[in-house]
């Protein structure tokens, strides 16, 4: 019913106007790519711990800042810089990856690892802490103001077809963010290492009996996540121009609506949930016909997390697990 | 590790006490007299006074008649604490009543330190102007972060029936404090311009538009209110796992401030709801009219804004500290109810639920209606606490109900010890301080007395305020998981484990789909 009307509206809303239609699924798309890179964090992590980490959006958001400062630092990031800008994104992003995966491992020693047999909900409830001190360390760093990113990736278009534009910055996100996905799916499901971490997620007894090292294989999911977390910081970073502390922990929650949506755990689902959001929030935000707006688009993406939790906890791409009885 | 090192000083403590209690009595006494005496002649020494040596010896046979050593000499130090502040003839007040309370039956003794505390806190708009100033912390609170700490304290105990009795993480109290406080507002302000309905408001022009009803009742609807809206959530949700559970009322909790915040134009209806960013205010104040404020003698103040012209004990009673004696009893009544119903049967269906689900489940106690039940109580709590404090206010504002405020209260039940009504008092009255003024004080102290050569440090305190409460969470989760003053029961289920695999994994355990 909901799915119909939802369909109908859109139509509608094609209708009316169908190059702002097609405009704004763009920019869902881009959107989106954003956001899966970030839901795969939660995905991966709760995957292998069955625990939120609340404190990934802000890992994501300290990325933001780390990609600014290196960028301008040490590469000299500036607009206008023709191709050499390739190889000087690539390095920035690189090092922000690095930083972030070793602050979201630190995170996991510090903060979960003692944690491990204590009740479920005493992790859950650290994480929310960890969340408020990276808040608290990216305030404490760059201020309370935005953090302003140099405006490097182009604004040409790279198509422009009957009133539709699709702007190279836009573009160069998805481009990033493709490769960076398929990396992670090779990593997860044909090396020895993404074997352990699959092994570790189903029975972490039966996989250390199979001599594999917990321990440490939660570790590298979570430097993994992390890495994934400072990639998409480096990119929203470059493509809005600017971060602010307190901006990782609602996108964070808006990524882990995705992750549920697609079902959490399953990688393609992750992917599939965000570029959904990501359409979700663009056509809200960007269709002129009797669209919520802005204002609601909280609220839209939190109902939507409530409806999947209690209708369908294993989202649209996972098994059906117990959680929903 | 840390179990280890703290059995250790436990058992050196247990093996001090065996030694001093197998002392024959008289050495006991003579011991315990020789150091007071001591402590006496010591403290003459320190102030050249000679108040503080004959009052420590005329304290001595009051105190020992506590059990232990230790205790003495604390409670001999608290005298004179107490002396120092209050001046002799207070402090020989005080003194008579201490003496007074040792006569107290045996039976009774357990309501001693909760009457005291209740006693020292009531009267605490008296000598609140002549406390001495603590270190590092400045001066003590004012009677209106009194007020702040008292309603906050009354909704940490109602997140502490949810997160501290049935196990339940909540992590959107806020949207509970929200409705009560919106209630108020619609019941009690001008919000609802066209309409006119007066039921026993106080210091409202009858001829005023909107709802205006006397804030008793008010606060009596918020409450149920925000009880049904707690039924409402929990009913679709309550049948989750803990940590998905957590993130709905996170998405509840996200919710309902945008609705407050959009709520001046609902869906482009022009219905006003919320009034918007701008918030509703004024609302209307509290009071019991002029008729029965004439027949109680003027006790019950017709209306607590213009209030009072009293002078009692060389105080000047302002409307805040009848705000102050109210909260008061609002959150005596909520720790009355929430006493009784830790031992109810109810109470004790929470803790099953809590301690092994399955178990519980198994003994025929029905889970989901007695976690509804959790969270219509707590979420009674919330909205009367929130009802009182827009009412305190006088407006309702949508920027007070972020996501920070769910974990600020969270953190309060926390620190205290979940599970614990004491614990969780002092954890929300301490954190409320803090953040109301303690840690603007402790800011500026820092800033004024820590210095590097000549370097001082110009750091913004209490924005950061965000991130110390995390600190607080995550020390605390690690190292004392059961709270600074825990009940003995949750500290055994953190230290000793629980079977808390939920009911519905059992015949799904390591299925989990995997990435």
């Amino acid at each position: 019913m909901l799915v119909a009307a939802v369909v109908l509206l859109l139509i509608k809303e094609f209708t009316v106007s169908p190059s702002q239609f097609a405009q704004t699924t763009l920019i869902g798309v881009t959107n989106g790519c954003v956001y899966a890179l970030i839901a795969l964090g939660y995905t991966l992590v709760y995957g292998i711990l069955e625990l939120i980490n609340f404190a990934h959006g802000d890992v994501f958001m300290l990325g933001g800042m780390f990609a600014i400062t290196f960028g301008t630092r040490f590469f000299n990031m500036h607009p206008g810089q023709g191709i050499a800008l390739i190889p000087i994104v690539l390095a920035t992003m690189i090092l922000a990856m690095a930083a972030c995966g070793a602050i979201n491992a630190g995170i996991e020693f510090v903060a979960y690892r003692p944690l491990r047999n204590a009740p479920r909900l005493a992790p859950l409830i650290t994480a929310i802490g960890m969340s408020f001190i990276i808040q608290d360390i990216g305030l404490a760093w760059k201020g309370p103001e935005y953090v302003i990113a140099p405006d490097v990736f182009p604004h040409s278009n790279v198509f422009s077809v009957g009133g539709v534009e699709y702007p190279w910055n836009h573009m160069l996100v998805v481009l990033i963010t493709v490769p960076v996905l398929l990396l992670l799916l090779y990593l997860v499901q044909r090396t020895r290492q993404g074997k352990a971490m699959r092994a570790t997620a189903q029975d972490k007894d039966a996989a250390a009996i199979m001599g594999i090292n917990v321990n440490r294989t939660i570790s590298f999911t979570f430097l993994i996540a992390g890495a994934l977390a400072g990639a998409a910081g480096t990119l929203y970073a470059l493509w809005a121009t600017s971060v602010r502390f307190d901006q990782g922990f609602q996108l964070g929650l808006i990524s882990f609506t995705a992750a549920v949506l697609g079902g959490i755990g399953n990688l393609p689902g992750a992917v599939l949930g965000a570029i959904l959001i990501g359409l979700i929030q663009a056509w809200n935000e960007g269709l002129p016909w009797h669209m919520p707006g802005s204002d609601w688009t909280e609220s839209i993406v939190f109902g939507i997390l409530i409806l999947i939790l209690i209708f369908r906890p294993e989202g649209l791409l996972g098994e059906r697990t117990p959680e929903g009885g | 590790m840390t179990a280890t090192v703290a059995h250790g000083a436990l058992g050196f403590r247990r093996s001090l006490r065996a030694r001093w209690n197998a002392l024959p009595e008289r050495t006991r006494i003579a011991i315990a007299i020789g150091a007071e005496i001591v402590l006496s002649v010591l403290l003459f020494f320190v102030d050249h006074s000679l108040g503080f040596a004959a009052i420590t010896i005329t304290a001595i046979y009051w105190t020992y008649r506590l059990p232990l050593l230790p205790w003495r000499l604390v409670a001999q130090l608290g005298l004179v604490a107490v002396y120092l502040v209050l001046g002799p003839r207070s402090f020989a007040a005080v003194l008579a009543i201490g003496y007074a309370l040792t006569w107290v039956p045996e039976r009774h003794k357990r309501w001693v330190y909760p009457v005291a505390a209740l006693a020292l806190t009531a009267l605490y708009p008296f000598y609140q102007d002549k406390m001495f100033t603590i270190p590092v912390f400045g001066a003590w609170p004012d009677v209106f972060t009194g007020v702040v700490m008292l309603v906050f304290m009354m909704m940490a105990v109602g997140l502490n029936i949810v997160v501290g009795y049935a196990g339940l993480l909540d992590l959107g109290y806020v949207a509970f404090y929200a409705t009560g406080a919106y209630t108020a507002a619609w019941f009690a302000s001008e919000q609802f311009a066209h309409t006119r309905w007066h039921f026993g408001a106080v210091g409202v022009d009858p001829t005023l538009p909107g709802i205006h009803v006397s804030i008793w009742p008010v606060l009596l609807v918020a409450g149920a209110i925000t009880a049904i809206f707690g039924i409402l959530i929990g009913l679709p949700t309550l049948r989750l796992r803990g940590d998905y559970l957590a993130i709905v009322t996170l998405g509840f909790g996200e919710i309902l401030p945008q609705i407050a915040r959009n709520g001046d134009n609902l869906f482009g209806t022009g219905v006003n709801l919320t009034n918007g960013p701008n918030g509703i205010t004024p609302l209307d104040p509290p009071g019991f009219g002029h008729g029965l404020s004439a027949a109680t003698g003027h006790f019950l103040p017709a209306n607590f804004l213009q209030c009072c012209n009293a002078t009692v004990l060389g105080h000047q009673i302002e409307s805040e500290d009848v705000f102050f004696w109210f909260a008061i009893l609002l959150v005596v009544f909520t720790v009355f109810c929430s006493a009784r119903l830790q031992y109810s049967r109810l109470g004790r269906a929470w803790i099953a639920i809590r301690e092994d689900e399955t178990a519980a489940a198994a003994m025929g106690i029905p889970l989901m209606r007695t976690k509804t039940w959790a969270y219509a109580s707590g979420a009674f709590f919330g909205g009367v606490g929130g009802a009182y404090y827009a009412v305190f206010k006088s407006a309702t504002f949508p920027t007070d109900f972020y996501f920070n405020i769910s974990v600020f209260i969270l953190c309060m039940v926390i620190l205290g010890g979940m599970g614990n009504i004491t614990g969780v008092l002092v954890g929300a009255a301490f954190l409320t301080y803090l953040d109301q003024e303690g840690l603007a004080n402790t800011g500026s102290w820092i800033n004024t007395n820590i210095h590097v050569g000549s370097h001082h440090p110009n750091i913004d305190v209490p924005l950061y305020s965000a991130g110390i409460y995390g600190v607080i969470i995550v020390l605390v989760m690690l190292f004392r998981p059961e709270g600074l003053i825990p009940s003995r029961r949750r500290a055994a289920e953190f230290h000793e484990g629980v079977h808390d695999q939920p009911l519905y994994d059992l015949e799904h355990m390591g299925t989990v789909e995997s990435s």
